[in-house]
């Protein structure tokens, strides 16, 4: 009998990953399409008055902790769900060299555009 | 001798185009592309925002040329793709189960479609409100 | 089968993707026409190629009633039974079989299955009982109908192989465990008298376990049973990052 050695298993960190995707995807999924329907289109065509979305309401309500966390969500969270997408397309389009950079990349730029508005919505929200 | 020879058949990097199911799967994972350009039109709102009432009526006049209007008809097509086919697939991720049997996937596909109709028209109603 | 060929029949035209390792660099097709009716199946079409027209075309086949997992091939780029796919489904258009896309070919229709089978046996296909097995006098282990119904469906798996070649993952590395195997890991977890699942979502847990799916979903069209693959990935996937909260908490 072939005495085999126990195979050595290594844990994945994905499901950090696929928590936030899901998360994001769930959010797009309800979310994205109204919202670019009324930012989009329906404001820019003039079919519902731009003073819907005027500067003054909108300030307002980022300037509350809540109304900022909101925004924060709305726009930072789809960005974790579609850079996972993107980053496994590129697997799926053969593009194999790098895979670590393309990971760094990919969830760096979710990240680094998160911190960014987080940052921005501190300073309205300090101001 | 053994006359073995396995023949390994390459898979080409258009695989996707080669049945309509994978390019269906291309097309939803493409959705993110746009789906990303609108988060970051977004982002740049909120920058515009952060700089006060000029720039931020500068932005809202952007979003009005016609380039930024045909963006939007597309990203909107692909975000309605995502919905449908995540919507479609919810079933699959549900694990709930009712005197002994797995809730139906019609009731969880219709459940989603109900509270996406009920989210879209409560944000219509807030923005014109 | 010792039909003849008569002018008046209905015919239909076939090709085969043909390859003899001890002469073929590479795989070609080759034409056949055969005489058709209604009630043929793709693996009643071949037996007919062979026993009729050219005897060297290989193929595997056994029950000829969907049970024994033998016959699948691509049926015009989609995986298939021979013996569940009719004739009629394509007739009057040409037929294009294949091997077994994203396994290699031993031989014409035959495919080496060695990574797929190996798969299947890495998982720990049965019933492990706790540490402590009860005493016979306590009675047989029993389940409840609702207990059953857990993971019925991924037990009808019948190791054919056709979810491997409709999953462009596993096309793309053949490292990912795969569609049948994660289902016949939920088929396991999911029974009460089993006690293997910690053992089991070691093989779960890894990148090449679940995680090397991405929902593509194809894996659950082409199953000939009704099992459904795809649904059983996401509730490993849900089972995964279960586990690994409680593995950051202890380590």
């Amino acid at each position: 009998m072939i005495f085999k050695q126990p195979k050595k298993y290594i844990r994945s960190h994905e499901p950090v990953f696929w928590g936030l995707f899901g998360a994001g995807g769930m959010l797009t999924a309800f979310l994205t399409p109204i919202m670019i329907l009324l930012t989009g289109l329906l404001i820019p065509l003039g079919i519902i008055e731009p003073e819907a979305l005027n500067y003054e309401k909108l300030h307002s309500f980022t300037s509350s902790w809540y109304g900022a966390a909101i925004i924060l969500i709305i726009v930072a969270l789809p960005l974790w769900h579609t850079l996972h997408r993107i980053f496994h397309s590129l697997h799926d389009l053969g593009v194999q060299r790098g895979r670590s950079w393309q990971q760094v990349i990919c969830y760096g730029f979710a990240f680094a555009v998160s911190v960014f508005v987080f940052t921005l919505l501190l300073q309205i929200l300090t101001m | 001798m053994s006359k073995r020879r396995p023949y390994n058949r390459e898979l080409s990097s258009d695989w996707w185009l080669k049945d309509i199911f994978y390019s269906q799967y291309m097309l939803r994972e493409g959705s993110s592309i746009f789906i990303t350009l609108y988060s970051l039109i977004l982002a740049w709102g909120v920058f515009r925002l952060s700089q006060g009432e000029v720039a931020f009526n500068a932005w809202m006049e952007a979003l009005q040329h016609p380039l930024s209007i045909l963006f939007h008809l597309i990203a909107l097509a692909f975000a309605l793709y995502h919905s449908i086919t995540w919507f479609s697939l919810a079933p699959k991720a549900v694990d709930l189960w009712i005197k002994g049997k797995r809730l139906n996937e019609k009731i969880i596909i219709l459940t989603h479609y109900i509270a996406f109709v009920f989210v879209s028209i409560f944000c219509l109603f807030i923005i014109i409100s | 089968m010792s039909k003849k060929l008569t002018p008046s029949e209905k015919r239909l035209e076939i090709e085969i993707l043909r390859y003899h390792p001890e002469q073929d660099e590479e795989p070609y097709l080759q034409q056949f026409e055969i005489p058709y009716t209604t009630d043929m199946t793709i693996l009643e079409a071949l037996q007919f190629i062979k026993d009729h027209l050219d005897s060297t075309v290989s193929f595997r086949w056994s029950c000829r009633m969907a049970i024994c997992g033998s016959c699948g091939l691509m049926v015009n780029g989609v995986p298939k039974l021979g013996c569940k796919a009719f004739l009629r489904d394509y007739y009057p258009n040409k037929i294009t079989l294949e091997a077994l896309a994203n396994f290699p070919i031993e031989r014409d229709l035959v495919v080496v299955m060695d990574d797929f089978i190996n798969k299947l046996e890495e998982i720990k296909p049965y019933l492990i009982p706790e540490k402590e097995p009860q005493f016979l006098t306590k009675g047989t282990y029993q389940q409840t109908p609702e207990q059953l119904e857990k993971f019925k469906q991924y037990s009808m798996c019948i190791n054919c192989g056709l979810c491997y070649s409709a999953c462009p993952q596993y096309a793309l590395d053949n490292k990912f465990i795969g569609p049948a195997a994660l289902a016949l890991i939920a088929r396991y977890n999911r029974d009460s008298r089993d006690a293997g699942s910690a053992e089991r979502m070691k093989i779960v847990n890894q990148e090449v376990g679940v995680w090397g799916c991405t929902f593509v979903g194809y894996c659950s069209v082409v199953c000939p049973k009704g099992v459904d693959p795809a649904a059983a990935i996401q509730l490993l996937k849900v089972e995964s990052s279960k586990d690994y909260l409680i593995g950051m908490f202890k380590p």
